[in-house]
């Protein structure tokens, strides 16, 4: 069960011919993949298409009337080769995944796929997840598109675009039996907007038609003779069909003047960029409207030569506008005008930067430059000379003082304890070698905790440890892999190549039920039923059948001291090969949505129910924040006395606290201070309860009465 | 005509119709800055205007910095381009759901004073970094406030994350109020309000909220164009503490009137930390041990004049209060026993009427505090057998939850808290009246020759904090500060060279930040 409810928002995906869609720009794709009569849809979450996915799982009813298969594919890889549906049959296919990390675990599938080539019109929407705000290494999407051969389109970012890139992906894809990418820049995946809807399409061909049908054809298998002439296909046939698709149905944009002396390519994705900073030069209106020549490229590859030339024609120089590095776009554009002789000068990261997010500021500056540059009499007195004045304040000292706040574990998360205890056994036995992965545990890399070395990519920890494994060492290696890494790939590449390469290292798989980093989608080990999903398939049974022979399962991540002690023993332990602990507790996140609701539900019917919640005695904590170095909770915070006497802000825990215990748990088993107490509020006591606190209070009151009556009582104290 | 050589005609902004409106919100992952965001479009909507919001959701989200933008512009019937981030320079309305998101959007350049409306509620959310200095880490408001009066046009800053928590909802219902309030939107509060009301659940709390910030926002809008500062923590008043009540038996209040009757003979500066101090002292202890801390104090008092302020003496009355007041078990059980701090717990947890409130405390004592409580000689003895000392260790040192609802687990620590009364035979009180003393003499004994001196050496007490492991470190940061002391005495900076040593021990937890200031000392 994600982590967000799309279950209102499908409705919008019944909408039928001219009726107005006005939501997300997520929900708008996957829309109009209904519209083109899509038969199959798979994929992998991962920001920004999570909600892709998540949209997809709450519209199975819609999908079915329409007689759609929605598959949650395990990988990235299995969903491009699931895109194998539409080799032989005319089916329309889509796969979903996040780029460029998705595209490099499914590339595999994406080059056979390509090879072949298919007949039904099979898209790969990425989203990209790139500049601020991104979690990966920052690459490109454009290299895949480029070595394997398919077609990338980069539509502009609004609605209207995107759904209409959804529909003409389709038809390139089958105009040129060629695979295409269409990618969604992360902003544009979450973009409020409106388009004009259509009906939805039922597949003119199912996936059970085809099943009924089989079709077979040797010379789209990816096997010399036929791979050697799939090569050859692609640039005889598949290539110039593709170009005289996008020329003929004018992918490619053309605004502004035909006639200007200098103009500016884009990638479509760009192009709000572009506009906006026209505006500020006052060289566009609200709407876009401009007398700079601008050619906007919504399909990225391939190029098409003579448009471009055509475009070029009579200008003494084009910016291309072109986000990440290497520049391939700029570079073979280079090449076309060199080739054709023509004597307009190519810029693009003269005035741009080579690498990094295109923002607002920056394509005020590279833009601007380009045309003080090239085109000075287009721009304005001020914007050619701009006044100095009123530079704004100086915000170097400010610079000091505000505090990076990168991303961390949520409030109550149960992966926190599992690095306290690390934390705490590396202090007992000193520094180790730790391997990361990808998931919410990566934030152990962050201070509090600031363990892990390395992250080489989903459900590859244990594996990108593989090398420490010395019979001299005197130290073992630990590795981390979260639920959802581990069923990615983490299973056989990282658990498989430990035991069959007899590691002896420490292997922790961080199990918060769900794929809890791309919004808690279910996965095989997941705890809850799910309609339409197997789950409940446990990790412990998955790994001892993988031949692991130390294999410890804690089943209360909460329980700081059992860890740690767990953690010992597989550091220290004789015996040989992969030691694995497997470290249990719901995602905090998850369980707070499903289990809040019905809590509130219960107490207001009358049912007891017990809930906990964490405090700090203030007058106990001393203000050292030892506690707070082994968590990190946002709840856990500092806050400052009215007391003169004292100098450093005591420990506090807001009301956002859930209970979990971890403040407890840390301070008993790191031995910290006794300012700690967990209060449980017993709501709708039974008269049991009732009986035992009134005398129990009796008891405690008259104790309490005969101390204060002998001692000075200070009423502020 | 573009190779024409005159500039183009004006576009954007040339008429009102169509100026689009920038509005960004930075916000920590888990404030429901992306509800914020999607009312203020529907606001926009509402109003006839065209609204576009954007927001890098994912990983992000976790508790960092995350930024929603929203841009808007009049409906004219064509769809305007808007942009899907915050430039700089180029925000008319900056919201900021935490005071040091101000201070990034600031840096970050989507605050100008030509434009830009700056909301933001004032509370702070310590970062990570700022919770895990042994000392104070957290950042200056102050240089926010001061430098957001000068980048904004217009800034409206106050406690919008009380006001919601007053109102049991979340900080974006009176962000948004405030956002309506300071009337930056030409849109009406009854619009806003639909908006809210739309959301369905919870709809009355964030409309309460809404009210209330809008009402504060408002204020503002109409006081002096400088626009208000936030609340800061009011500072205590002065002689608060003289005022306070106290209760007991008949004997002991006439003790009490003595010892405050010696506070008034103090010099007036140093009479308020002075009765805290006491009243702390006698509060931990009893009136003869407030006697103790008074002759202590007169001993600095003498010494002092003034000239000085009475500096020496402030920090004395000060530092010789927590000194005296150290951490045993007795002082955790007794206060851990009190009906004040039942009511407290009841308060802050907030225990309604017909719930029952269970409370465990979490104990790990060790061998150390074991001994600490036995009586000097027994426990010297102990402690000078490490066999015996380990063998008692393995059966004392576990974590112990106990339920100071029970009916045992309260009695057993108010056993140990009635243990006050033989406290001063006990071995931890010899061990730190010793420490104190040579403490409070290696401070006094410098006075002559350098007084700031002095002040700083009794300023070293606050590194003394914490319980077992972190208590040992502290000791340690303490003494590695004050090993200092012969290399700097006669220096005439010697005071500001233990000031530094001393900060430099509060910034981690180690104290490795200590050891290069030491270096640097010894280089000296």
């Amino acid at each position: 069960m994600a982590e967000r409810s799309f279950a209102k928002e499908v409705e919008k995906l019944r909408l039928g011919d001219g009726e107005e869609f006005a939501g997300e720009g997520i929900l708008a794709i996957t829309k109009a993949l209904l519209q083109c009569g899509v038969g199959y849809v798979g994929g992998y979450q991962g920001a920004p298409i999570s909600h892709l996915m998540d949209v997809l799982a709450d519209a199975q009813d819609i999908l079915g009337e329409l007689g759609v298969h929605f598959e949650a594919s395990a990988s990235e890889a299995t969903a491009t080769a699931m895109l194998a549906a539409s080799v032989h049959y005319p089916i329309r296919g889509a796969a979903t995944f996040k780029s460029t990390v998705g595209t490099n675990v499914a590339s595999d599938a994406l080059a056979n796929l390509a090879s072949g080539g298919v007949t039904g019109g099979a898209l790969i929407i990425v989203g990209e997840d790139y500049g601020e705000g991104s979690s990966i290494m920052q690459e490109r999407s454009h290299a895949f598109a480029m070595k394997s051969q398919v077609w990338l389109l980069d539509p502009r970012p609004d609605l209207p675009s995107i759904v209409k890139a959804v529909e003409d992906g389709f038809e390139l894809s089958e105009a040129s039996n060629t695979p295409v990418m269409l990618q969604v820049r992360i902003r544009c995946c979450h973009v409020h907007g409106h388009f004009i809807a259509k009906d939805n399409k039922r597949p003119p061909m199912s996936v059970a038609d085809a099943l009924d049908a089989p079709r077979r054809d040797t010379g789209r298998i990816v096997l010399p003779p036929a791979s050697f002439l799939h090569e050859k296909e692609k640039v005889q046939k598949r290539w110039p069909a593709a170009v005289a698709f996008i020329r003929k149905n004018r992918i490619n944009e053309i605004f502004g003047s035909d006639h200007g002396s200098v103009g500016i390519v884009m990638q479509g994705g760009m192009y709000n960029a572009v506009i906006r900073a026209l505006q500020r030069l006052n060289l566009a209106d609200t709407y876009g409207d401009t007398d700079v020549p601008l050619y906007v490229l919504n399909a990225v590859y391939p190029l098409i030569d003579d448009e471009f030339l055509s475009f070029c024609e009579g200008k003494q120089a084009v910016l291309v506008v072109e986000e990440g590095q290497p520049n391939y776009i700029e570079q073979a554009f280079a090449a076309m005008l060199h080739k054709a002789g023509r004597g307009t000068r190519l810029v693009g990261k003269e005035h741009l930067p080579m690498a990094g997010e295109y923002t607002g500021q920056v394509m005020l500056d590279g833009i601007g430059s380009f045309l003080r540059a090239e085109a000075p009499h287009l721009l304005p007195g001020e914007v050619r000379a701009p006044n100095k004045s009123g530079e704004g304040v100086d915000t170097a000292d400010l610079i000091n003082v505000v505090p990076g706040r990168p991303p961390g574990f949520c409030i109550g998360c149960p992966e926190r304890p599992i690095f306290a205890a690390t934390k705490l056994v590396e202090q007992e036995l000193g520094k180790h070698h730790i391997a990361s992965d990808i998931g919410c545990h990566l934030f152990s890399i962050m201070p509090p905790f600031e363990l892990g070395a390395t992250t080489m990519g989903y459900g590859l920890g244990p594996a990108s440890a593989s090398a420490f494994n010395s019979p001299d060492a005197k130290r073992r290696s630990i590795s981390f892999v979260g639920d959802g890494g581990f069923w990615h790939n983490g299973l056989t590449s990282s658990i498989g190549n430990a035991v069959f390469n007899k590691n002896d290292g420490v292997i922790v798989i961080v199990d918060n039920f769900y794929s809890a980093a791309t919004g808690g989608q279910d996965i095989l080990s997941s705890r809850a039923g799910n309609k339409t999903k197997s789950t409940k398939h446990p990790i412990t049974e998955a790994v001892k059948g993988m031949g692991v022979k130390w294999l410890r399962h804690i089943d209360r991540t909460y329980d700081v001291g059992k860890m740690q002690a767990t953690l010992r023993e597989a550091l220290t332990t004789e015996e040989k090969g992969p030691k694995v602990i497997v470290a249990s507790s719901e995602c905090m996140l998850n369980r707070q949505r499903r289990e809040k609701p019905l809590v509130d539900k219960a107490i207001k019917g009358g049912e007891r129910v017990v809930k906990p919640k964490f405090g700090v005695d203030e007058d106990i904590c001393t203000g050292d924040h030892a506690c707070m170095r082994l968590s990190g909770c946002p709840s856990l915070s500092v806050k400052s006395l009215d007391d003169p006497l004292r100098d450093d802000p005591v420990a506090h825990i807001d009301q956002n606290c859930v209970g979990c215990g971890n403040c407890g748990e840390v301070a008993d088993a790191a031995v910290l201070c006794p300012s700690f107490y967990r209060a449980d509020v017993v709501h709708n006591p039974n008269r049991w309860d009732r009986f035992l606190e009134s005398t129990r209070r009796a008891v405690i009151g008259l104790l309490q009465r005969r101390r204060e009556s002998r001692r000075l009582m200070f009423a502020d104290a | 005509m573009l190779d024409h050589n005159a500039p183009l005609r004006p576009k954007a902004g040339a008429h009102d119709d169509d100026r689009v409106i920038k509005l960004a919100v930075l916000a920590v992952g888990g404030q429901g800055g992306g509800v914020l965001a999607d009312w203020i479009t529907d606001v926009a909507e509402r109003n006839g205007y065209v609204a576009q919001s954007t927001s890098v959701a994912g990983v992000a989200q976790r508790t960092g910095a995350t930024i929603y933008y929203v841009e808007m512009a009049r409906d004219t019937g064509r769809l305007p381009v808007f942009a899907l981030s915050p430039s700089q320079g180029d925000v008319d309305i900056l919201i900021a759901a935490e005071l040091m998101e101000a201070g990034r959007a600031i840096i970050r350049g989507f605050v100008t004073p030509e434009r830009t409306t700056l909301i933001t509620s004032s509370h702070r959310i310590a970062a990570v970094s700022e919770k895990i200095e042994p000392g104070d880490g957290r950042a200056s408001s102050e240089k926010v406030h001061a430098t957001a009066e000068a980048a904004a046009k217009r800034f409206i800053a106050f406690d919008m994350e009380k006001i919601a928590a007053d109102n049991g909802t979340m900080i974006s219902a009176s962000l948004l109020g405030a956002l309506a309030g300071s009337g930056a939107l030409p849109f009406t509060r009854e619009s806003y309000e639909q908006a809210i009301g739309a959301g369905g659940r919870g709809a009355k709390a964030s409309l309460a909220a809404f009210a209330a910030a809008y009402d504060r926002a408002r204020g503002i809008t109409g006081a002096a164009p400088s626009g208000e500062m936030a609340e800061m923590p009011a500072a205590p008043e002065a002689g608060s503490g003289l005022a306070a009540k106290v209760s007991g038996p008949e004997s002991l209040l006439q003790g009490w009137q003595q010892l405050a009757a010696r506070i008034d003979a103090l010099p007036t500066p140093v009479r308020d930390m002075a009765l805290r101090g006491l009243k702390k002292i006698v509060d931990f202890q009893d009136i003869a041990y407030g006697g103790e801390y008074l002759d202590r104090l007169d001993r600095a008092v003498a010494l002092d004049d003034a000239g000085h302020g009475y500096a020496l003496s402030i920090a004395a009355a000060k530092h010789l209060a927590n000194a005296m007041c150290y951490d045993d078990m007795i002082r955790v059980a007794d206060l851990k026993t009190r009906s004040t701090r039942d009511s407290r717990v009841r308060r802050e947890i907030g225990v309604k009427d017909g719930t029952v409130l269970q409370v465990t405390e979490y104990f790990h004592p060790r061998i150390e505090e074991f001994c600490g409580t036995l009586p000097a000689g027994l426990g010297s003895y102990i402690e000078s057998r490490p066999r015996l000392a380990a063998f008692l260790d393995r059966r004392i040192n576990r974590g112990r939850h106990i339920r100071t609802d029970s009916f045992a687990g309260f009695t057993a620590l108010w056993f140990i808290g009635g243990l006050r009364r033989w406290r001063r035979r006990l071995l931890r009180h010899k061990v730190e009246a010793e420490h104190l003393e040579r403490w409070y003499d290696l401070a006094l004994g410098n006075v002559s020759a350098d007084y700031a001196l002095a002040v700083e050496i009794l300023n070293c007490r606050r590194l003394i904090k914490g319980y077992s492991d972190t208590h040992t470190r502290a000791q340690s940061k303490f003494d590695r500060v004050l090993s200092a002391l012969d290399l700097v005495r006669g220096r005439p900076d010697a005071a500001d060279w233990i000031r530094r040593l001393r900060e430099a021990a509060l910034k981690d937890e180690k104290g490795d930040m200590l050891d290069g200031a030491l270096k640097t000392v010894a280089s000296l």
